[in-house]
């Protein structure tokens, strides 16, 4: 298997939105997540002498972007300074401690499926990332950023049917890979 | 009759533009008649639909190309450092 190789000078370009995008599913704010996307840039930048070519870099840059995410809550955690829990047993209004009342209510969804999501996330982003980069680059503008298809071929000089075909291309590889990475 | 009637690399097509709700009527009719007979096209059809209603389930945020160019200073900066 070759060896992976780092060019940073490409980092911002081709995995500022994927990095972002995972980023902002887990810390739910824009310019957090930002910083986070470029301290995770620097400290590549700075830990390339550590790279040993055994991941490729969107894995490597991930790597760091985690921990990342993990000392940024870690952090707020310490912000807090001593949380103080306090538990009344038996105070006036609800007499007693229903059991009722600390199971999960199965009714609620939305835990489950914001995380399915979060997941899903991830891997309609990394089966981008894995498309050819013009390929990829229609396929965002047309089916996430929902621009028209004249202004797309207008913007990247190419012919309504030409951009047809890319799309169905970059569909179809997105289609197997989806496939076989999520269901 | 032959009006009706398209061939698979056309179905593939309307089923693309489909996607994106830019099949005019008559196009959608021609890809249903050609889905009735065509079990190839049935099954590309059905998993770029799925591929479809992934996509609607999530909610993609991206960077605007003012943010990304901010990021992409911050970073040359530090790049030029490095490669000095």
């Amino acid at each position: 298997m070759p060896k992976h190789t780092l060019n940073p000078n490409n980092w911002v370009d081709l995995y500022s939105d994927y990095l972002f995008n995972y980023t902002i599913t887990r810390v739910n704010d824009r310019v957090i997540a930002q910083d986070l996307v470029s301290e995770t840039f620097l400290a590549g930048l700075n830990a390339m002498k550590n790279f040993k070519g055994e991941a490729a870099e969107r894995t490597w840059l991930i790597s760091i972007l985690k921990r990342k995410i993990i000392d940024y809550y870690r952090k707020i955690n310490s912000n807090k300074g001593k949380a103080e829990v306090r538990m009344t047993y038996n105070d006036s209004e609800s007499e007693g401690d229903w059991l009722e009342e600390r199971i999960a209510d199965p009714f609620d969804k939305t835990a489950e499926d914001s995380i399915e999501n979060e997941e899903l996330a991830d891997a309609i982003q990394s089966c981008i990332a894995k498309l050819p980069k013009k390929q990829a680059e229609v396929f965002k503008k047309k089916t996430i950023l929902n621009q028209e298809t004249e202004t797309i071929s207008k913007e990247l000089n190419i012919t309504a049917s030409n951009l047809w075909v890319i799309v169905h291309r970059a569909r179809v590889a997105l289609a197997s890979c989806l496939e076989k990475n999520w269901f | 009759m032959g009006l009706f009637f398209i061939k698979c690399k056309e179905a593939g097509h309307v089923c693309d533009k489909y996607q994106y709700e830019e099949a005019s009527i008559t196009e959608k009719i021609k890809l249903k008649i050609h889905l009735m007979y065509c079990s190839a096209c049935r099954k590309h059809s059905a998993s770029n639909k799925k591929l479809s209603q992934l996509l609607n389930k999530i909610k993609f945020q991206f960077l605007s190309s003012e943010e990304k160019d901010n990021i992409k200073k911050s970073f040359e900066k530090e790049l030029k450092k490095h490669q000095q």
